[in-house]
């Protein structure tokens, strides 16, 4: 096993400015919504009274960010130390991916002023899933810092607070399992109380496991993606071996999510639904197609061992969990009658900016501490 | 893999969470006050006037609403055109065909009164994350608090009547939503809309009075003259008017685990825009599923426990190893 390396290299690349860019148009957008309210920038209404902030920012957004989860669960809870290089560059992912999500719930909510209230424990609501989420992801964004402290004080040499940290490492990390579990899971349970609200398609009991699943598909498979990405950004080797074997893993959480997902809709006599034709059952259909692609293409051995391959059932993966959240909660949505939405093009560039800052955080991160391992030759040649 | 102790302990442990997930029993619905307010909205007798909508304006000091005012000018107007967070109250019109003859389904008419139903087992207090939608335990009114309120709107995703309505406008908005007067009935008046209905169609009781006198006219029959009461349920002003052929069903009765505000009409109740829902309140079933995973916190406490033992062990072990291997090196 190789150590995490940073990478080098200037900081201020023609990437890096595009995304500050963004990002600046990003938080000006966002100063004009705390100056005139949340009409002023989006599309949101008493129709659609949740919108693209939350649906992508944070059911999606955290649910991408769930590299560190899944990687968790692998290496420290099945005790596979093989993955143990992928880790530190998932959760890093995870920090920024939750962190942001959890900004964008503060962008979100229409008095943040009273945010506070969630930690009372006389005023809070424990029926409320809500709350849940509140909590939970709160507390997970604490956990992943922590969890992050070490690459943080490796790199800056306190050598006193790395030793504690490490110390106590085993409990953040039991969180850093725990929390995800629960509110990944409560993600879908939101979606319950709205009973007939939501389509047929969508809505069952079930929600919470599908939700949970699902959300360590897309973890397993934005490692992949990401460091497919990143082995093409920094002209690094890719991990293929590594890849395959998590590919392996993944197999069997998409094949049960497919089973459970398919017979309880059959068992609970909907599934004629998808085949109405009309946009509900087309983007079930787009659903189910996109979690079915990447089942067949790990079910071969010939397919995993092709990097393309690999590369693109990592990211069918992904958009399967993606259209998911949308077709969950807004596509199956029934809005208030006569109500439509589509965000706002301002609405669009906060959460662009958003995930501009994000990969912005990435760039400087990898280049500036001890993130990112390669193949053993690689770290060689470069030290 | 074989049955060593460390397998044994997972086993047993994913066991003992799901074991734990598996006892919660299924929460049924809430059920009514005694004592609980009620609201009858007879569409039959509503003569479409709106003087219940001026009613509401002024006993709830809401804006004009108003979508025809000319650009730099105060609006004239009261012109909503559904509840909003200007508009806690509406009669709408449905319309079909010719639109010739009140209270008929086709080529007729028919008005419809919408405001919050003060659900007996509402969604949006059971999805409020700080309790800021309450429901008063003897009149059974659904109130919301501000001062406490995170402005998360989950309340207007969950309600099965789009009720809750935000200030969007406004960079310090609230929710806004019909209170049935609560303020007026502290202090022993009727709610706005009920007190300048000059028909009876907003006839306030309490819920059971309400569900009786609904159920007296629906065993009535079609082109029979009734004393209709105004205001109360017990008052001693009529208004006399011929009976209509009324769906045979209360809407409000049983819907979503029950209503306090409750109607009655002649056109079926989804061509009002009434939403048809299940008897069991989507509160219960998605607290039947919360509690199954968190009551008393015994599987999240199990499941943590878990976890902490197992990365006691996996993660330590590899961080003893790595200091040796670092020892050897220096």
């Amino acid at each position: 096993m190789s150590r995490p390396q940073p990478l080098g290299g200037p900081i201020w690349t023609k990437p890096f400015t595009v995304f500050a860019v963004f990002a600046a148009i990003g938080l000006t957008l966002i100063a004009i919504r705390f100056i005139y309210g949340l009409g002023a920038i989006t599309n949101m209404s008493n129709g659609y009274p949740m919108g693209l902030w939350i649906v992508f920012d944070l059911v999606i957004g955290t649910a991408f960010a769930c590299g560190g989860y899944a990687l968790a669960i692998t290496v420290y809870i099945a005790n596979r130390w093989e993955y143990h290089d992928l880790v530190r560059p998932a959760l890093m992912t995870s920090v920024f991916g939750y962190t942001l999500g959890g900004i964008a719930v503060l962008l979100d909510l229409g008095r943040y002023w009273n945010a506070y209230n969630i930690f009372l424990p006389w005023q809070v609501n424990p029926n409320s899933v809500m709350l849940e989420l509140a909590v939970c992801v709160l507390l997970y964004i604490g956990v992943l810092w922590l969890e992050f402290l070490p690459t943080l004080l490796e790199k800056l040499g306190f050598k006193k607070g790395l030793h504690f940290v490490n110390h106590l490492l085993f409990v953040f990390i039991a969180l850093g399992v725990w929390l995800p579990t629960m509110h990944q899971s409560s993600m879908g349970s939101m979606l319950i109380a709205l009973g007939t609200k939501i389509s047929p398609l969508w809505q069952t009991d079930l929600l919470p496991l599908l939700f949970l699943l699902s959300a360590l598909i897309m973890g397993f498979s934005v490692v992949i993606f990401e460091g497919a990405l990143s082995a093409m950004g920094f002209w690094k080797p890719m991990e293929t071996p590594l890849f395959i074997r998590l590919a392996r893993i993944i197999r069997w959480v998409l094949a049960a999510f497919l089973i459970i997902r398919l017979s309880d809709l059959i068992g609970r006599g909907y599934f004629g639904l998808a085949f109405n034709g009309d946009l509900r059952g087309n983007m079930f259909l787009l659903e189910t197609a996109l979690f079915a692609l990447p089942l067949y293409i790990l079910a071969s051995y010939k397919h995993r061992e092709n990097r393309q391959m690999l590369f693109i059932a990592a990211s069918s993966m992904l958009f399967a969990g993606i259209v998911l959240r949308f077709n969950a909660f807004l596509v199956g949505f029934s809005p208030r009658p006569g109500y439509v939405y589509f965000p706002a093009a301002t609405e669009i560039m906060v959460s662009i900016g958003m995930i501009s800052l994000e990969i912005l955080a990435f760039l400087y991160f990898v280049k500036r501490f001890p993130v990112l391992s390669f193949g053993e030759h690689q770290t060689k040649t470069a030290q | 893999m074989s049955l060593n102790r460390r397998n044994f302990l997972k086993l047993t442990g994913g066991a003992a969470v799901l074991g734990a997930a598996g006892t919660a029993e299924a929460r049924p619905n809430k059920e009514p006050s005694p004592d609980a307010v009620g609201m009858l909205y007879d569409a039959t007798i509503c003569i479409g006037c709106k003087a219940c909508m001026a009613g509401c304006k002024e006993a709830n000091d809401m804006p004009i609403d108003s979508n025809l005012a000319e650009p730099g000018q105060p609006p004239i107007w009261d012109t909503p055109v559904d509840i909003s967070d200007k508009t806690l109250n509406i009669i709408k019109v449905y319309k079909q065909g010719a639109a010739e003859v009140k209270d008929r389904e086709f080529n007729g008419f028919s008005f419809i009164k919408r405001h919050c139903m003060h659900c007996v087992d509402a969604s949006c207090i059971s999805v409020c994350p700080v309790n800021a939608m309450r429901k008063n335990p003897v009149t059974g009114v659904v109130t919301y608090h501000p001062e406490v309120c995170i402005g998360c709107r989950y309340c207007a995703f969950a309600c099965p009547f789009n009720v809750p309505a935000y200030e969007f406008e406004k960079p310090l908005g609230q929710i806004r939503k019909c209170q049935f007067c609560d303020h007026r009935l502290k202090q022993g008046q009727l709610p706005g809309c009920v007190e300048h209905c000059p028909t009876g169609a907003s006839l306030f009781g309490s819920r059971t009075q309400i569900l009786e006198e609904a159920r007296r006219r629906l065993s009535m029959r079609p082109g029979e003259e009734y004393e209709y009461p105004m205001q109360t349920v017990d008052s001693p002003h009529k208004h006399v008017a011929t009976v209509k052929q009324y769906q045979n069903h209360i809407y409000g009765e049983k819907e979503g685990g029950g209503t306090q505000v409750m109607m009655l009409a002649a056109v079926p109740y989804e061509k009002l825009g009434l939403p048809n829902l299940p008897e069991k309140s989507a509160a219960s079933r998605s607290e039947t599923v919360q509690h199954a995973v968190y009551r008393g916190f015994m599987a999240p406490t199990l499941l943590l426990i878990f976890l902490l033992y197992i990365t006691s062990k996996t993660v330590r072990r590899e961080q003893h190893e790595e200091e040796r291997k670092q020892l050897e090196e220096e």
